[in-house]
């Protein structure tokens, strides 16, 4: 698949992986329109805006890299945890490697099952969530992920889901280049846990669409895996209801390029959204989370917490917005991104945007960028505690604070763990 | 025995020397406190004697059975038996107060080359210890010295110092912002350690404290050096006179 063959660049990105199942015309009609916008807006270039900081050469490059799946002797995460598990192994659906696709409280189906039948209430979400958030920031690898994912999960909670979902991405193929889209509807009261864990793929781009509705709640946490020169262009679209709750935090390490898109639209009142995110880079490595939270209600609360460590060139970027609408009075938004730079020639850069157009709110933001500090470093180890591992402590602590977003504990400690893997293996 | 010797250290970013030829010696088993005025370099000399980083020593030696500290990382010298209860103890937001001190209790015993303590163990002592200095279970599980008040930072340090087991004790003013009751409890904490062999260095601006626990020498430092050592009358001179007689006989 040359890109010679292409005047449009664009359309060699459309090319570049096979055509998905065919589904039922409504399917069909919104990959066809996901196509479209994918060829209007064209591929992601350095003098966009939001891909400024990040170069997206990679992520558009007709090949994925050949890339080394890392053997891992720990314990997988979130391995202690009952859960029903699906698996893909590079970005195909692997029934025989995942428990039956039913559940207490919820209803299950791969993308292919539900976006080949006829009558589907996935047909209001899938591709919707995504193309209403193309604007005002433009998205092509979430358009280009709708048009091409021919795999994923569809679920719908309709109670209270006694065990959380956990999609489970595995590797056998050093250059696999996949496409996942799922999509998620919580019904009224409804509640709903969705875990993610792997790198997946070679080059991995996912889109996840989750649409809550009046008082359900949504929880999120993600573990990108910890394989090196991997590629990540993920993007969460959600559509939150009155007094729903969403929560979505995500671990990297490694990786050598990750984009995380989280666009969030508030949408009834009394809404809690919170999006945050570890990560943690030693050499090759770009981290860049790019978030966008519309209130358009009144008394909701948003919180961004992103925090990130970086060693050895590695970098981190943060652009995250908070845009408040005329009428989303009342509204508490939060937003904090700091980086923790472990040596010279790592680098954090961060655009905190915050657009508000209601007089009666309460928004704060911060962005920081510093060393350890060294009262703190010397104050441990003059009770003995070894330089390497004192600092050590000092990233878990300074990790903390996007941690405590996780709202189970159990799940709170398994990330703690990983973290503390990462530095113990990374220690200098 | 604790040493120093002709200590002369100044400030790394600044061309300015702060311990100007420092001397003194504490024998296994002894009291020693050190006033003097403001800025006389008291802290300075405990820090250096820890190994804080931004100074640099010109010139001396800090000794502890022997071994000199000034070649070691911090850890180490924690390691080799010196303690520094801090006069502004460091908050570290993050970090649980029990993680650290098991933490460093079992760095320190892998490096001396014994056996760790297990979480079972440690916090059986830790509790025992910490119920003696009023210090409640709350106040283990919150990160270190976080929201803490002043008189509660100085008990948590003197916790730290009961669980380290140190061979040497340096105390920065660690009676400062203690109320009447904390002082006494602490003071019992330093008293409780005191074993013959274990030495104490206290700095102190008040005789109050040496009330409780009773130095067997008093120093007075000024401008980077001891100007004067005697018992613990000397104490008493101080509270009652001030500084000016002491430093005019030097002058
Ligand atoms: N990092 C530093 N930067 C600048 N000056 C310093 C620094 N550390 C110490 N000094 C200076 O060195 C001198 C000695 O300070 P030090 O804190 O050791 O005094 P001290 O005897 O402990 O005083 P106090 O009784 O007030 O605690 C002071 O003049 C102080 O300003
Ligand atoms: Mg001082």
């Amino acid at each position: 698949m040359g890109e010679a063959k292409f005047d449009n660049p664009t359309e060699a990105l459309l090319a570049r992986h096979s055509a998905p199942r065919k589904g039922s015309d409504w399917a069909e009609a919104t990959r066809h329109a996901a196509r479209e916008r994918t060829l209007g807006m064209g591929a992601a270039g350095r003098r966009d805006e939001y891909w400024r900081y990040t170069n997206p050469t990679a992520l558009n490059a007709a090949e994925a890299p050949d890339v080394e799946i890392m053997q891992l002797e720990e314990v997988p995460v979130f391995d202690g945890v009952e859960k029903l598990l699906v698996t893909f192994v590079d970005g195909v659906y692997a029934p025989e490697q995942s428990d039956d696709l039913s559940g207490e409280g919820l209803e299950i189906s791969t993308l292919e099952e539900a976006l080949s039948a006829d009558i589907h209430w996935a047909s209001d979400v899938f591709g919707v969530l995504e193309g209403n958030g193309q604007s005002p920031v433009k998205r092509p690898f979430a358009a280009l992920n709708t048009a091409l994912a021919g795999q994923g999960v569809v679920i719908r909670a309709t109670g209270k889901v006694s065990k959380p979902v956990a999609l489970r991405y595995c590797r056998e193929n050093t250059t696999s280049d996949a496409v996942l889209h799922h999509v998620v509807r919580v019904e009224s009261g409804a509640d709903l846990n969705i875990l993610e864990n792997g790198a997946g793929a070679s080059r991995l781009n996912t889109v996840m669409e989750v649409d809550v509705a009046k008082g359900g709640t949504f929880h999120h946490l993600r573990a990108q895996g910890r394989d090196h020169a991997r590629l990540a262009a993920t993007a969460i679209f959600a559509r939150l209801g009155a007094e729903s709750h969403f929560k979505s935090f995500t671990l990297t390490v490694n990786g050598v390029l990750t984009r995380n898109e989280v666009v969030i639209d508030i949408n009834g009142d009394d809404t809690k959204a919170s999006v945050a995110g570890a990560c943690l880079g030693d050499g090759d490595f770009l981290h860049d989370d790019t978030i966008f939270i519309t209130h358009d209600a009144v008394n909701c609360e948003s919180r961004q917490v992103f925090k990130k460590v970086l060693k050895n060139g590695a970098t981190g970027v943060f652009q995250g917005k908070i845009l408040v609408q005329p009428d989303a009075q009342k509204t508490d938004g939060y937003q904090i991104s700091q980086g923790l730079l472990l040596d010279d020639d790592s680098n954090f850069l961060a655009k905190p945007e915050l657009e508000i157009y209601a007089d009666d709110v309460a928004c704060s933001h911060g962005s920081t960028c510093g060393a350890v500090d060294e009262n703190s470093l010397f104050y441990l180890m003059s009770r003995g505690v070894p330089r390497a591992e004192a600092q050590n402590m000092m990233i878990i602590a300074f990790l903390d604070e996007a941690i405590q977003e996780i709202e189970d504990e159990v799940l709170a400690d398994d990330i703690r763990a990983r973290l503390s893997g990462w530095a113990e293996r990374h220690k200098t | 025995m604790f040493e120093i010797k002709n200590l002369k250290a100044s400030l790394e970013d600044e061309d300015k020397q702060i311990l100007k030829g420092m001397d003194l010696k504490i024998n296994p088993g002894e009291v020693h406190a050190i006033m003097g005025p403001n800025g006389s370099g008291k802290s300075t000399m405990s820090y250096v004697a820890a190994g804080k980083s931004g100074y640099v020593v010109d010139e001396g030696e800090v000794l502890l059975d022997g071994a000199d500290l000034l070649d070691m990382e911090p850890d180490e010298r924690a390691a080799a038996g010196l303690f520094l209860a801090f006069q502004y103890p460091v908050e570290i937001p993050g970090v649980g107060n029990m993680t650290f001190l098991r933490t460093a209790v079992n760095s320190q015993r892998k490096m001396r080359g014994e056996e760790e303590l297990n979480a079972a163990q440690f916090l059986k002592i830790v509790r025992a210890k910490a119920k003696s200095l009023k210090i409640d279970a709350d106040m283990l599980k919150r990160p270190v010295n976080v929201g803490f008040s002043g008189g509660e930072k100085k008990r948590n340090e003197i916790l730290q110092m009961a669980m380290l087991e140190p061979k040497m004790c340096i105390l920065d003013e660690t009676d400062s912002g203690l109320d009447v009751d904390a002082m006494k409890l602490v003071s019992e904490g330093v008293n409780a350690l005191r074993d013959g062999k274990r030495s104490f260095l206290v700095i102190t601006h008040y005789q109050r404290l040496l009330d409780h626990i009773k130095p067997d020498v008093v120093h007075i430092m000024a401008d980077g050096k001891i100007i004067k050592s005697g018992g613990p009358e000397l104490a008493l001179e101080v509270e009652n006179n001030g500084y000016a007689d002491l430093l005019n006989e030097v002058a």
